[in-house]
């Protein structure tokens, strides 16, 4: 098991890491997410041991790693891009690990093309990476990465300079080698879809602090905190007031608020919602005029601007598949919805 | 991300201020050994001699310490007129420059892609042409030449001006090539066109304010290279700047001349030295410490 | 453009190859071996070269290691920069001076270790040798080496010394394994432009000694000014295109090492 222990790190006039816990259990893949620049790169660094922490511990199975020397962690690293040794070809830098580790040739060589077969690069053996396409070379960083057996996997955004067909074929890759070799990884990466597929847990960052940590799930149908809601998927804002018993009044409707937080009964708040929570029917008498609708194939997405010009998403099946822009509609709120407050800004 | 102000976040977003600086400093910027080691041996062997130079460029004949070897060189009528000589020579090379090279860096790049390989072999040419071969070539023609050429060759800017310009060459064109193929230059030269600008103001209002530091540093240059270059000069007998300061020197004018070799290093430092502030914004500082 | 660099080439490799009669020939090139001098020259000059371009290039790459790993955009980088520009373009004449008052008889080095008791002259140093010059073509060659290489440092990838270490390398098989084959092409070539360029330069021999002195530019600058050794009248095209030759296969070499050093560091 890692333990980040309330992780510091400060760059000059930036705060990067802002006292981080986390904890990843053995055989677990946690993907991080977060916007740019929120810390998740360098927490990785951190436990790779590229970096130190101003305060705060890592310990591995209790262990305190902190000051361990990267090559000493037995974490491997698989970065963004550019990281394969450009002297050396695909069979060198696969086995440049094992070489480090002193094992001999033969050895190496026959663990470099059983890791070659798993990521179906065999034949590209004697090629260099300047031979190589972008998918193939962050094949090569895996299987380079793996060779060694690590225990712990690292990942920064491996696929982000992949395009989307390569990406989703390598990332389910990366996921069953994953869970065949039970490596403890952490995942970083920008694209939601990738965090919340692969993942066993996922771990929301903001500003150099995990704001929550929950299966992809958890994350999506209870977000934590507001900023959570807004970050992974779409949300819609819609007017509310809080009503009893921590429930809150939207549409005429009462729904159960996520983050009471001691709100008083009558107070005004926003309430946070899903598109595909909404749903509309034609109603000429309706609150709403329909101004925009995307055919999802799945789905469809409508835009509805509200009489006071508020505008709101919604994402459905069939149902409302007739309405047309200009049709003036009703709203509901299905039951299982999530429903999470506008928190006050900053006083 | 930096530290985000209040407005945007929660109240949550208030982050712990970072650490006492001294602590950090000494961890991140802790002095290595073969670091310092170099800048201690350059600084000897470079500034070393630059020290003694200024020393000695303040020494005066009748004894003593005073500025009178740099008086000296502004009332010297033997220095004035070169200078000026060197100065045309040098600010007209660069205009050339410019005119010639621009046009042609912007014109392969835009309509004739396949010739860059081509222009990068032709462009390094005069790298392998020594100065002395250079002159040689030159000396040898013009004793042949035709008797119309003569009143070009008379004259130090006319008979040098064009081979500076070509020994200049395989600077200045890397440098604006450089320059030119960081920006998009398709992009930026088709919506001017596109927007109804001629090709000569695209190439003056686009293109050369998106190149200008590169530009600048071509310039340059072509400046230090012509205020510097002395052996083809003096191997066709033309008296510019540089072949003044030698002959000062073999006159056993020693101060003066080291005088004047002082105030032309200084000149062409700060030219540069200002140039490096120009160009900082297009750089992003890449990683560090990669060694 | 190509007019003005290529009538002297052509005159030159026309003259070198032809008799006063205008016939074609190569006893040119075999009379400037048969000379001594000349000979003594060539071994002179490429000496020089080599000496120069390796110390200059291994305490250039040095130097500019250390600026590179330094912050970037820092004061030190810009002067380290800028001031590297203006000694290489100048190819070192006004240094040249500075050198003379450093450690000529009458400089101030000099005079300093004579009051240490070390005469620097007695032991047969003098600045118009070919150590005084070599050592001043240093001065140039070391911020060239310093412009040519540190393109090549900035672009050893941070991840690489990152994946190294977290395959299980130390610093030390970082910089054997990665680092040093990665720069190793882009060294050589630089290392083949300083000496071409050392083996090219006569300003600063010109400045220091003068024509005396035994390198090749020096016995083209005096065959053209007409003090040719009897029997070699066309000594100094001739000697310029041998110098030619010598430079175009340095060049050569130099492409070829660069194309692998681009391959790697893009
Ligand atoms: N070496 C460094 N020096 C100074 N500041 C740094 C350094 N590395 C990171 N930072 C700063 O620390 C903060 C966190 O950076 P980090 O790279 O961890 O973000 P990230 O979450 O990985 O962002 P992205 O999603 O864009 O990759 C940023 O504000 C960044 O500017
Ligand atoms: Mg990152």
């Amino acid at each position: 098991m890692i333990r980040f222990e309330g992780v510091q790190r400060f760059f000059p006039g930036v705060t990067a890491l802002a006292g981080l816990d986390l904890e990843i259990e053995n055989g677990e893949l946690i993907t991080l997410l977060g916007p740019s620049g929120c810390g998740k790169t360098t927490a990785l660094r951190i436990l790779g041991g590229f970096d130190r922490p101003d305060a705060g511990r890592l310990l591995v199975d209790d262990r305190d790693i902190t000051k361990v020397p990267p090559n000493k962690r037995d974490m491997g690293m698989v970065f963004q891009a550019y990281s394969l040794f450009p002297n050396m070809d695909v069979r060198t830098n696969v086995a440049f690990g094992l070489r480090m580790r002193r094992q001999d040739k033969p050895t190496r060589f026959k663990r470099v093309e059983e890791l070659l077969a798993l990521v179906g690069l065999s034949e590209t053996a004697h090629r260099y990476p300047y031979q190589l396409s972008g998918g193939q070379q962050q094949r090569v960083a895996i299987a380079r990465a793996l060779a060694i057996e690590p225990t712990v996997l690292l990942l920064d955004e491996p696929l982000s300079a992949l395009d989307a067909l390569v990406r989703t074929q390598l990332r389910a890759e990366i996921r069953s080698i994953q869970q065949r070799l039970e490596i403890t990884t952490l995942f970083v990466t920008h694209d939601q879809s990738e965090a919340l597929s692969i993942a066993d847990r996922v771990g929301v960052m903001r500003s150099g602090r995990l704001e929550q940590l929950d299966t992809p799930e958890n994350v999506y149908r209870r977000p934590a905190t507001q900023f959570v809601a807004e970050f992974v998927g779409a949300m819609n804002r819609l007017p509310g007031r809080m009503g009893d018993n921590n429930e809150v009044q939207v549409l005429g409707q009462r729904l159960t608020l996520l983050n009471p937080n001691g709100r008083k009964p009558g107070e005004a708040v926003d309430a946070l919602l899903r598109p595909e929570a909404l749903e509309v029917v034609p109603d000429p008498a309706g609150p709403g005029t329909v101004t925009d609708r995307t055919f999802l194939g799945s789905a469809v997405r409508l835009q509805v601007t509200l009489d006071g010009g508020q505008k709101v998403l919604v994402e459905s099946s069939s149902l409302s598949a007739h309405v047309q822009p200009g049709d003036r509609i009703a709203m509901r709120i299905l039951a299982d919805s999530v429903v999470i407050a506008h928190e006050p800004a900053a006083r | 991300m930096t530290v985000i102000g209040p407005g945007l976040a929660g109240a949550d977003e208030l982050i712990v201020g970072p650490p006492p600086m001294s602590r950090l400093r000494w961890r991140r910027e802790r002095p290595r050994i073969w670091r310092v080691t170099i800048f201690v041996l350059a600084a000897i062997f470079f500034l070393g001699p630059l020290a003694a130079a200024f020393k000695y460029s303040l020494q005066q004949d009748k004894g003593g310490y005073g500025f009178g070897n740099y008086g000296e060189i502004i009332k010297n009528n033997e220095v004035r007129s070169p200078l000026v000589t060197s100065l045309e020579i040098a600010i007209l090379s660069a205009a050339i420059v410019i005119l010639l090279i621009l046009p042609t860096v912007v014109w392969v790049r835009l309509k004739k892609p396949k010739a860059t390989a081509v222009m990068e072999f032709v462009t390094l040419l005069p790298i392998v042409v020594p100065p002395v071969v250079m002159a040689a070539g030159i000396q040898q023609f013009e004793l042949n030449a035709p008797s119309w050429m003569f009143q070009y060759i008379d004259h130090a800017q006319s008979g040098l001006i064009p081979f500076y310009v070509v020994l200049a060459m395989p600077f200045t064109y890397r440098a604006i090539d450089t320059g030119v193929r960081a920006i998009d230059l398709h992009t930026l030269v088709d919506a001017s066109r596109n927007l109804g600008a001629s090709w000569p103001s695209t190439l003056v209002r686009v293109v050369l304010p998106n190149v200008q530091t590169a530009v600048l540093g071509a310039l340059f240059l072509t400046v230090a290279l012509c205020l510097g270059e002395v052996v083809i000069a003096t191997l066709l007998l033309y008296n510019t700047f540089p072949v003044e300061v030698l002959v000062l020197y073999h006159q056993a004018q020693v101060g003066a001349s080291v005088a004047l070799s002082m105030i032309t290093l200084t000149f062409t430092f700060l030219l540069l030295f200002g140039l490096s502030f120009l160009g900082q914004r297009r750089r992003g500082g890449r990683a560090t410490g990669v060694i | 453009m190509v007019v003005f660099l290529g009538i002297p080439l052509y005159v030159v490799i026309h003259g070198s190859l032809t008799t006063e009669t205008n016939q074609f020939t190569f006893a040119n090139f075999k009379q400037t071996w048969e000379f001594h001098s000349y000979r003594v020259a060539f071994k002179n000059s490429l000496i020089l070269s080599i000496w120069t371009s390796v110390v200059g290039a291994v305490f250039g790459t040095w130097l500019a290691a250390a600026v590179v790993t330094a912050k970037p955009g820092g004061l030190l980088h810009r002067i380290v920069q800028s001031s590297s520009g203006v000694l290489a373009y100048f190819a070192g004449v006004p240094l040249a001076f500075a050198f003379i008052a450093a450690l000529g008889l009458q400089g101030v080095v000099t005079v300093l270790l004579k009051h240490f008791g070390i005469d620097l002259y007695a032991h047969g140093f003098t600045i118009s040798s070919m150590t005084g010059v070599g050592l001043c073509y240093v001065y140039f060659q070391i911020p060239l080496m310093v412009i040519l290489i540190t393109p090549a440092l900035e672009g050893l990838r941070s991840e690489w010394r990152d994946a190294a270490l977290s395959l299980g390398a130390s610093k030390l098989s970082y910089l054997r394994h990665v680092a040093v084959p990665v720069l190793l092409p882009s060294f050589v070539g630089a290392t083949l432009i300083l000496f071409g360029n050392a083996f090219s330069a006569y300003a600063t021999a010109l400045a220091l000694v003068g024509s005396t002195l035994s390198i090749v530019p020096a016995q083209i600058d005096n065959a053209l000014n007409g003090n040719v050794l009897v029997g070699a009248d066309r000594a100094g095209l001739t000697l310029g295109t041998e110098m030619i030759i010598v430079i175009l296969v340095v060049m050569v070499g130099y492409w070829l090492v660069q194309r692998r050093a681009r391959r790697w560091l893009r």
